[in-house]
C-alpha cells in the first residue's frame, strides 16, 4: 500500500511535469510574470538601491507569492479537460496521492521558478546572498513548501467554485500569513547579516507550519474530492 | 435526512431569551457608563472595555463554534450542524469586525493611532479575513452539500491557523518592540466587565437561535427552488 501510494505519487508528479516540459508555455510566463513584479517594485519604492536591498527578502517573496498563486490556479484546470480528475480519482488506491503529486508539482514548478528568479532579484535589488547561502536556500526551500502544501490544498477546494480566481487569494494569504512573516524574516536576516541570532525562530516557525499543514491537509483531502 | 426533520427553537422560548438579553445588557451598560468611575488615566474612553472585551469574547467563542460544528458535521454529515456553523460564523465575524472597530476607536485617544500591529490587533483582523473566505466560499457554492463539506474544511484549517497566525505575529513585533501589557484591574472594574459578558454572550445565544431558525427557512427556500428548476429542466 505504501509503495502504491508513491507510486501514484511520482506518476501524477511526473504527469503534470511531462506535461510543463512539452508545452513550456505557462513556466516562461511564470517566469516573465516574476521578473515583471520586481520591475515594479523598482518603480514603486524608487531606484535608491540601499531600500531596494534592505526591502529585498519581503519584494522577493511578493514577486514568489503572486506568482506561485497564478500557477497554483492551474494544477487542477489541467485536469478539467476530458474529465482527468474523474479518472484520478477512479484509479484504485489511495486517493491522497492526487494531493502529494499535485503539491510535489507545485513545489518544483516555484522552486524551478526561484532558481530563475533569485538571481534576478540579485541584480534588480541588488542583493548579497552569498554570504549565508546555504541558510538562504534552506529558508526559500522551507516558505515554498509551506506555501505549496496549503496553497494545493485550498486550489482544489476551490476548483468547482464559481469566481474561483478571486477565491483562492482570498483564502490562501490570510492562512499563509505565518509562512510569510517566516520567510520574509528569515531571508532578510539570511540577506542582511544576524547579529542577535534570531533567525533559529523563524526557522522553527517555518517547519512548524510546514509539519502541522502538511498533516491536517493530507488527512482532510480526501473529503475535499468527494463526490 | 430533509431539511424539513431539522429540529427548529421553540419561538416563544426565543422572545423570553430576548427579554432576558436586554434586561442584562441594560444593566451591563448602566453599570458600565454610570456604576463604575472612570479610568484615572484614560478618562471617561476606558468605558470601552465593557464593550470591547465582551465583543472579542464573542468573536473568539463563535469561531470556536464554528470549529465544533464544521467538525461535527464532517463527522455525522447532518445538515443541522452546518447551519449551526455559518450562523456562528456570520456571528463571529459581526462581532470581530465591532471588536476591531471598537479597539480602534479606543487606540486613537490612548495610543495616539487608528491602528497599530499589536499581535492581538493584527491577528484579529487576519482572523475577520479567514472567515470572510468562509462566507465567501458559501456564497460561491452551489449544491448544498458541497457547499456545507468545504466550507466545514475551511472552518477547521482557518481555526488551527489561528493560533499560528498569533504566534507568528507575536513573535514579528516582540522583536520590535515589548507588547503591550494587561493593565491589573480593580474588583468592580471586574465585576462590571463580566456583566458584560454575560450580556453579550446571552445576546450571542439569542442571536444564535434567531438566526439558524433563518438558516432553515433560506434552506427551505433553496430545496424548493432546486426541485422547481429541476422540473423546468427535464
Amino acid at each position: 500500500m505504501k509503495s502504491s501510494l508513491a507510486l501514484r505519487t511520482w506518476a501524477i508528479l511526473w504527469k503534470d511535469l511531462l506535461i510543463e516540459l512539452r508545452t513550456k508555455q505557462s513556466f516562461s510566463a511564470m517566469v516573465f510574470f516574476a521578473a515583471l513584479v520586481l520591475f515594479l517594485f523598482g518603480f514603486a519604492i524608487g531606484p535608491d538601491s540601499a531600500t531596494l536591498a534592505r526591502l529585498g527578502g519581503g519584494l522577493l517573496w511578493i514577486a514568489i507569492a503572486f506568482t506561485g498563486m497564478l500557477s497554483l490556479g492551474r494544477t487542477f484546470q489541467s485536469e478539467e479537460v476530458a474529465g482527468g480528475l474523474d479518472g484520478l480519482r477512479m484509479y484504485p488506491g489511495e486517493i491522497r496521492a492526487i494531493y502529494l503529486g499535485k503539491l510535489l508539482t507545485n513545489f518544483s514548478m516555484l522552486v524551478v521558478l526561484e532558481i530563475v528568479l533569485v538571481p534576478v532579484a540579485v541584480v534588480l535589488l541588488q542583493l548579497e546572498p552569498w554570504g549565508r547561502f546555504p541558510l538562504f536556500v534552506g529558508i526559500t526551500l522551507l516558505g515554498t513548501f509551506g506555501f505549496s502544501v496549503i496553497g494545493t490544498f485550498y486550489a482544489s477546494l476551490t476548483q468547482h467554485l464559481r469566481a474561483r480566481e478571486l477565491m483562492l487569494p482570498l483564502l490562501l494569504f490570510p492562512a499563509l500569513v505565518p509562512v510569510f512573516l517566516g520567510a520574509v524574516n528569515g531571508t532578510t536576516l539570511a540577506l542582511a547579516g544576524d547579529p542577535l541570532d534570531r533567525i533559529g525562530g523563524w526557522i522553527r516557525l517555518l517547519i512548524s507550519f510546514d509539519i502541522i499543514f502538511f498533516v491536517v491537509c493530507i488527512w482532510i483531502f480526501p473529503l475535499v474530492l468527494e463526490e | 435526512m430533509t431539511i424539513n426533520d431539522l429540529p427548529r427553537p421553540n419561538p416563544g422560548r426565543a422572545k423570553l431569551l430576548g427579554a432576558a438579553t436586554l434586561l442584562l445588557f441594560a444593566a451591563g451598560s448602566a453599570a458600565g457608563l454610570f456604576l463604575v468611575p472612570a479610568d484615572a488615566l484614560q478618562g471617561e474612553v476606558q468605558r470601552l472595555l465593557y464593550v470591547h472585551v465582551p465583543a472579542a469574547w464573542l468573536a473568539m467563542l463563535s469561531f470556536f463554534v464554528v470549529f465544533v460544528m464544521s467538525v461535527l458535521y464532517l463527522i455525522q454529515r447532518d445538515p443541522k450542524w452546518d447551519l449551526l456553523a455559518v450562523s456562528a460564523a456570520e456571528i463571529g465575524i459581526v462581532f470581530t469586525a465591532l471588536a476591531l472597530v471598537l479597539g480602534s476607536l479606543w487606540g486613537k485617544p490612548t495610543w495616539g493611532v487608528w491602528w497599530t500591529w499589536d499581535p492581538r490587533l493584527t491577528t484579529t483582523a487576519i482572523m475577520l479575513m479567514i472567515y470572510v473566505g468562509y462566507l465567501v466560499v458559501r456564497s460561491f457554492a452551489d449544491d448544498p452539500e458541497k457547499r456545507a463539506r468545504w466550507s466545514a474544511i475551511i472552518g477547521i484549517v482557518g481555526f488551527v491557523d489561528v493560533p499560528i497566525v498569533y504566534l507568528s505575529v507575536l513573535w514579528w513585533r516582540t522583536l520590535h518592540q515589548p507588547p503591550s501589557s494587561p493593565r491589573s484591574m480593580a474588583g468592580e472594574f471586574v465585576y462590571v466587565l463580566l456583566l458584560n459578558v454575560a450580556a453579550f454572550t446571552l445576546l450571542y445565544i439569542f442571536l444564535m437561535v434567531r438566526r439558524y431558525r433563518l438558516a432553515i427557512a433560506e434552506r427551505h427556500v433553496e430545496e424548493l427552488r432546486l426541485t422547481r428548476d429541476d422540473g423546468r429542466i427535464t
